[in-house]
């Protein structure tokens, strides 16, 4: 009988051979994206207990991991939550990871590839591993003068500011409001937490939006800084007459585009003061001279078509819907920002930046360095162009019509004593029982430092025909650019 | 002009210094269970080292007594095992609890049936003095098994847990009887098998080059399969039903020498598995959740969070008292592995894996060189049972095969299964002990004048 005994353990070998083979496929091999699975309670428990890394805003943390008593060791706190919830995101046990929370993650969390030496000494010394930093581009001042100028419109007000740096696109402000508490998803008791989740998304204001990013708006009036690049690109001068009066009428239509009010440019006028007046006649022609392609063209070349920005869900602006062959008064329409463009705040600071910029569009970021929780500085966010939207001179010749505008056209609203200030307001329709919404993008120049600010008020409390641009809009970019500009 | 006997060594030094490492591994095991979970060594580590102590020291004792020639490499290695379990029991009693104080302790029961256990493992080294005798028994324990199996069908004392009806109550106890059937069928098939296998063995006809039996000798295989069906369908336990056709198949073929029931063997249990797929919810279940457990996360939560512990233990292991083994159902008796997986690492479990394989390589090794027919079968056939029983459990926790319900043997939680376990140590120890005794002297005269004298007083 001893020969089937030999077999019989040989079949036990490979029996055992099979399960050590298996097991180290298991935990070796296919740890990793076990471990990535949705719903790993075990991997949520151990970041959700890590002293995980701070946010930090001006040398300040705007969210930190503080010492807690309770079973996760470690709970995390969000300073001005309503502040600069659109950038932290919450960081939540039940409802995972938003914005830079979620985008940073391995840093913060500590499990990034960069941070191993750090893991290693930890383990050898018996310490939890700690998360790295993250140092945000964001001026606090800017920041806090934006939303408060949000919040004195009224509490209904919605509406978002974004700040950028055009030199380098680092994104000096960029506010939302309504906003949320992110503390109240964080928190540990999960019943509060899943009830707050529920409030939230059942408000119809939808406060966890990032409205400087997520949602395309027409940007109305505001597009005719483009239309007008697009215009000294191919060879308009800000002197030329352009075509004014009250109708823009089209080869057998009975349809005229007309402008705010009913009102009469004037029947001569230069393109300077077309964009000084915001004249709808003059663009709606200027846009249909040009011809679909070179606004499309321009439009992309500031950014449009495309998610600018890393680390924060953005929606790309557009110029029209793929394919769209736009009519001549649909063109027209378009070249004041009307029909289908629909552009986020964030697109339109783009598009004033790369103005002030000498024609150079900067791709925008948030995040200025990364650290490791030794404060060693592992990684520091190099300024990177995106386009170049037009030429320096004719970037210049569209810089003084903006500050035209501001000295006297609908832009008044904006002007800082001392400051090289331009801007363009916007008053965009949607629908005629809706309140318009307001735009105002401006760019400010001291000393060499610049800042480009958009602003968007989608509805307040205020009456219909106050929202203009220049009146809403127009005094929250001014403080914003006297906070950024220190004047 | 006498032969030198081959005097074996006995050995029993080395099974002494062994059983002191494994009992110094249990004892480690239980304080890092205690810094692990609450940075301090646990109060009950002296009442768990003096009860391994304990078992250790009388379980060496009386082997050295009673059976002074046995293998010295099983006892070391499952009481290494035993303690091992027993950290984890306890470890996850506190993970358990944290999430919800109501939950049942297992630790202090689970160290009471280790006592029991090694009750009837002495019980065994000292009553059965020769493994020869138990061949009268055939039939008595074949009965024996069928009682047992047919318990928990009873209505009264039969109890359905988890929708497997292999539990009893008898009082405030409650016990598998199934654990217990597995060691009388081993015993029952050896007997038996004995007397039987010449005419199972040389009556037949080849084809292809292979043996296969006469159509009227598949009477007991049959039977066998019948019985494993039954359970299978009576009881719905997967794992028993294949854990012991598996034995019988096996233990045929050993006792036969003919592959050719390993054939009929393999048709039998494909037709079976195909059969009980198409007939039974809950095999279908366990297939498709071992095909693809995230196709449905909610009903195969139970593999995914094993699968989730192994993951996250990782090679090296969270450090006992460190994971979240608590948060898989079962975790301290059919997921047990997968826990140990989570906090000892790959490393650990291999080394828990190495330590089953050579329980089941020192228990082939005692069928090997045992030189009765009925010692070699029962060796080999507890030895492969023990085998298959680790291959199905932990191949099922680890997703190599689909997961049936059996106990990982000495660390699971559950009286029964330790007892019986411990009893097939002893059963082994007896077998290897009268294997490698020497043989008895035999006297040889020169003259055989002296036998013609008689003596009268």
């Amino acid at each position: 009988m001893n020969r089937p005994i030999r077999y019989l353990a040989i079949a036990c070998l490979v029996m055992f051979v099979a399960l050590l083979i298996n097991v180290n496929y298991v935990q070796f091999v296919e740890a990793d994206s076990l471990n990535a699975k949705n719903g790993n309670k075990r991997v949520i428990n151990e970041e959700f207990s890590r002293d995980r890394g701070a946010i930090l805003v001006g040398g300040e943390p705007i969210a930190e991991s503080v010492a807690s008593k309770d079973e996760y060791s470690y709970q995390r706190t969000y300073n001005e939550p309503e502040l600069y919830a659109p950038l932290t995101g919450y960081f939540s046990y039940i409802y995972g990871r938003s914005a830079l929370e979620n985008s940073q993650n391995r840093v913060l969390s500590g499990s990034d590839n960069r941070l191993f030496v750090n893991r290693v000494v930890d383990l050898l010394a018996n310490k939890q591993p700690k998360g790295g930093s993250v140092e945000l581009t964001i001026d606090p001042l800017a920041q806090k003068t934006a939303k408060d100028g949000l919040e004195a419109l009224g509490d209904d007000t919605k509406g978002s500011v974004v700040a950028l740096d055009p030199e380098t696109g680092e994104i000096l402000a960029m506010v939302t409001q309504p906003s949320y508490d992110p503390n109240d998803l964080a928190s540990h008791d999960f019943g509060a937490v899943q009830k707050s989740w529920n409030t939230l998304n059942a408000d119809k204001n939808q406060p966890m939006l990032n409205r400087a990013t997520q949602q395309i708006l027409p940007p109305g009036s505001t597009f005719k800084l483009v239309t007008a690049a697009a215009a000294l690109e191919n060879g308009l001068e800000p002197d030329d007459g352009v075509k004014g009066g009250t109708r823009l009428t089209f080869p057998g239509m009975s349809y005229a585009l007309v402008n705010e009010n009913g009102a009469s440019c004037g029947d001569k006028l230069t393109f300077e003061r077309a964009l000084n007046i915001s004249c709808n006649v003059s663009f709606g022609s200027i846009a249909d001279d040009l011809g679909q392609e070179k606004l499309a063209e321009q439009a992309a070349k500031f950014g449009f078509g495309t998610d600018p920005l890393d680390g924060i869900a953005a929606d790309a602006s557009r110029f029209a819907t793929a394919d769209s062959e736009l009519s001549v008064d649909k063109l027209a329409q378009s070249g004041i920002g009307q029909f289908e463009v629909a552009a986020t705040p964030l697109q339109m600071a783009m598009v004033a930046a790369g103005i002030a910029n000498d024609g150079d569009v900067m791709k925008p970021y948030l995040v200025r360095t990364v650290r490791s929780p030794n404060l060693r500085v592992l990684e520091q966010t190099q300024p990177e162009r995106l386009s170049q939207a037009m030429s320096p001179a004719n970037a210049s010749k569209l810089r003084q019509m903006m500050v035209s505008t501001v000295q006297s056209g609908t832009a008044t609203s904006a002007r800082i004593p001392g400051v090289e200030v331009g801007g363009k307001t916007g008053t965009a329709q949607s629908t005629p029982d809706r309140p318009p919404y307001a735009w105002f993008v401006s760019y400010g120049e001291k000393d060499g430092k610049q800042v480009a600010v958009a602003v968007v008020v989608e509805s307040s409390d205020t009456s219909r025909d106050e929202i203009a641009g220049g009146r809403l809009a127009g005094p929250i970019a001014r403080s914003v650019m006297e906070a950024v500009l220190g004047s | 002009m006498s032969t030198p006997t081959l005097m074996p060594r006995k050995r029993r030094g080395a099974e002494f210094m062994l059983t002191i490492l494994a009992v110094l591994i249990g004892i480690a095991a239980y304080c890092a269970v205690g810094l692990g979970t609450k940075g301090s060594i646990p109060g009950g580590v002296f009442k768990l080292a003096a009860a391994l102590v304990v078992v250790a020291v009388a379980t060496t004792l009386l082997v050295r007594r009673v059976a002074p020639y046995a293998d010295p490499v099983l006892l070391p290695l499952v009481i290494c095992l035993n303690g091992l379990g027993l950290a984890m029991i306890y470890r996850l009693d506190i993970g358990r609890q944290q999430i919800d104080p109501e939950r049942a302790a297992f630790a202090n029961s689970q160290l009471l049936w280790t006592g029991v256990g090694v009750v009837a493992f002495a019980a065994i080294l000292l009553l059965i003095r020769d493994h020869r005798r138990l061949q009268v028994l055939t039939y008595t324990f074949g009965l024996a098994a069928i009682a047992l199996l047919i318990l928990p069908l009873l209505p009264g004392i039969g109890r359905t847990l988890n929708g497997a009806r292999i539990w009893i109550n008898l009082g405030p106890f409650s016990f598998q009887p199934g654990e217990a059937a597995k060691v009388c069928l081993a015993i029952f098939f050896a007997g038996y098998l004995v007397v039987k296998r010449d005419a199972l063995a040389l009556a037949g006809r080849r084809v292809l080059g292979i043996d296969l039996p006469r159509g009227r000798d598949l009477g007991p295989i049959l039977a066998g399969w019948l019985v494993s069906v039954g359970i299978l369908v009576f009881q719905r336990d997967l794992g028993s039903s294949l854990l012991f056709f598996g034995l019988f198949v096996v233990m045929l073929y050993v006792a036969t020498e003919r592959p050719g029931w390993l054939i009929v063997g393999a048709g039998l249990f494909v037709g079976g598995a195909w059969f009980s797929y198409n007939a039974f919810g809950h095999v279908r279940v366990r297939f498709d959740a071992w095909l693809d457990p995230f196709s449905d996360p909610d009903r195969n939560g139970q593999v995914i969070n094993g699968l989730f512990g192994l993951a996250h233990g990782g090679v090296l292991g969270r450090g006992l008292g460190q994971g979240s083994p608590q948060l898989t159902p079962y975790s301290f008796s059919d997921f047990i592995t997968a826990s140990m997986g989570e906090e000892l690492g790959l490393t650990g479990l291999m080394a828990i894996l190495l330590i089953y394989g050579l329980i089941v390589e020192r228990g082939l090794r005692i069928a090997l060189t045992c030189r009765d027919a009925f010692g070699k079968l029962l060796a080999a056939g507890l030895a492969f049972s023990f085998a298959l029983q680790v291959f199905v459990v932990v191949g099922g926790v680890t997703r190599l095969i689909p997961l049936t319900g059996l106990t990982t043997p000495f660390m699971a939680q559950g009286g029964s299964s330790v007892v019986m376990n411990w009893a097939i140590i002893g059963l082994l120890l007896r077998i290897s002990d009268q294997t490698r005794r020497p043989a008895p002297e035999v006297s040889t005269y020169d003259r055989d004048e002296p036998t013609q004298v008689v003596k009268t007083a």
